[in-house]
């Protein structure tokens, strides 16, 4: 017997005295989290339907392979890969998910999210959790979570990706810049929250400045950090506004590119 | 006006043990404290609970109300439901003595581990000057009341009693941070000991230690990942690493 019933603690059978609906923000969370891995999966594996000009999905963005659908690569990506490799087609959404994936599975929110949430390690705080071990993040594959910033580092490229599709979003159907559509609002509200998201991030407030030891010295990485701190208290309602305006955005392509909606243009 | 309170409160030793009704006044204002302290008086002479200023500062009477951490002197019982009983219980990650009071030594040993503050050698008492901007950080965690409830509430030991050897606890990784972030703090190997000596990385970051903290410190934001951040730095990444070797320090400065 471990944990809250080792012989030497307070001898209580039950698992918690805890009286408030303490399984309900993991429950919801699982749900939640759940319902986008399994979008997510579906879109990522269903290769059509991502890309109606001028919006790409962002599942789908950069699109990199040869199967890419005409006008949806970058010419300063190009299409280095190719749609099969050993006889088994790929999805374009395959070469660049893990970027984004592996931003959100190694952040420090989703972590606690996740561990709660799908884990049960702990489901919550003064609830016995299921398990007869726990090593945390100290060996592989979770010591793997201090990878964060490597996904940091290239969430940010993706976000000026995505910033430039939601650009290319002024444009119409003919190429013709000037225009504004719900898309580009959809556009717009998705890459703004991903922002928000990547600048609030734990590793960010680092890197700008929470490494250093004397502030006084570098005022300007100061008033940066100052600032990240700031967004920082607000990075759990970012990181599910984003998730939610990225599922958005794909979720309004796919309807437009499917023929389900019409792109409707203000302008 | 006074009213009546169903309370139940766990008692025994670590032997044997049992929650136990009661039914008690309460007056309008009062804390859990309070009701305990009534009924020590009038029908549990010999009910060990340990406490000491009343003002949610020393950090004393921590336990466990309804099954969540708490200082039991500032917890209102207006804050439940009329009708509902309040289970008190002694801490749960820590070994009982009798009745609410726990041995919370585990602690002090954790605390006797970690390196104390280390000024410059030449540094004359008197002589430490720094700006408030570089000590704020620490200040945060100067807060701290010892409590214990962050230690309490922390999955890591108080559902993996075999953990204790090498976890220092959030208490203690506040501790550390604040330390690491001192201006003055001249020990370079906070960061290395800190995840190898006191199991930084069994730290799964779940925010318990952030929820109960009757102090507000955001331990987890502002202590622990920081300090993850900066253990990364050392041990993980490569370019920091390759950074400080062609650069010849240590990149904290």
């Amino acid at each position: 017997m471990s944990g809250v019933f080792s012989p030497t603690r307070a001898k209580i059978k039950e698992r918690t005295l805890r009286t408030d609906k303490w399984w309900l923000q993991p429950a919801i969370t699982f749900g939640v989290l759940f319902s986008f891995i399994i979008y997510a999966t579906f879109r990522a594996f269903e290769n059509k339907y991502y890309f109606s000009e001028p919006l790409i999905s962002p599942f789908y963005s950069p699109c990199l392979s040869t199967s890419c659908e005409p006008g949806s690569a970058l010419s300063f990506f190009g299409q280095p890969f190719n749609n099969k490799y050993f006889g088994i087609g790929i999805s374009p959404a395959l070469f660049i998910l893990i970027f984004p994936l592996g931003f959100r599975m190694t952040c420090y929110y989703y972590r606690k999210a996740y561990y709660r949430a799908f884990w049960l390690s702990p489901p919550a705080c003064a609830v016995a959790e299921p398990h007869t071990k726990y090593t945390g993040e100290t060996r592989a594959p979770l010591i793997l979570q201090n990878s964060h910033r490597w996904f940091f580092y290239a969430g940010l490229i993706f976000n000026v990706i995505l910033t430039w599709d939601a650009i290319l979003a002024f444009r119409n159907p003919d190429k013709e810049w000037g225009h504004m559509s719900v898309g580009t609002l959809v556009f717009l509200f998705s890459t703004t929250m991903l922002w928000f998201y990547s600048l609030s991030c734990h590793t960010c407030r680092h890197t700008l400045g929470g490494r250093l030891k004397h502030f006084s010295k570098h005022p300007v990485r100061y008033k940066a950090w100052t600032i990240v701190s700031a967004l920082n208290h607000k990075h759990p309602t970012f990181a599910w506004i984003s998730l939610f305006g990225v599922a958005g955005a794909d979720i309004y392509v796919r309807a437009v590119a499917s023929g389900a909606i019409t792109n409707f243009y203000f302008f | 006006m006074a009213r009546k309170l169903n309370l139940r409160i766990w008692r025994g030793d670590s032997t044997t043990g049992a929650l136990q009704d009661v039914q008690v006044d309460v007056n309008e204002g009062e804390v859990v404290l309070d009701v305990i302290h009534r009924v020590q008086a009038t029908q549990m002479g010999d009910l060990a609970v340990r406490w000491n200023c009343k003002a949610g500062k020393c950090g004393s009477c921590s336990m466990e109300i309804n099954g969540k951490p708490r200082l039991a002197c500032m917890t209102q019982v207006a804050s439940y439901d009329e009708d509902e009983t309040i289970t008190v219980t002694p801490l749960r990650a820590f070994p009982v003595i009798k009745d609410l009071v726990t041995d919370v030594s585990f602690n002090y040993k954790k605390a006797m581990e970690i390196p104390a503050y280390s000024p410059p050698a030449d540094l004359a008492p008197g002589d430490a000057r720094m700006e408030q901007i570089d000590v704020e950080r620490s200040q945060e965690f100067r807060k701290c009341i010892e409590c214990f409830l962050c230690q309490d509430t922390c999955h890591v030991i108080r559902d993996h009693e075999e953990n204790k050897k090498s976890f220092a606890g959030p208490r203690f990784f506040i501790r550390i941070a604040e330390l690491d972030m001192h201006p003055l703090d001249t020990l370079k190997n906070r960061k290395r000991t800190a995840q190898e000596e006191h199991g930084l990385g069994m730290c799964n970051i779940t925010k318990c230690c952030t929820e109960v903290c009757p102090e507000h410190i955001r331990i987890t934001d502002n202590a622990i990942i920081p300090m993850k951040e900066r253990v990364v730095d050392i041990k993980y990444d490569p370019a920091r690493w390759l950074g400080s070797k062609i650069r010849k320090r240590d990149g904290i400065v």
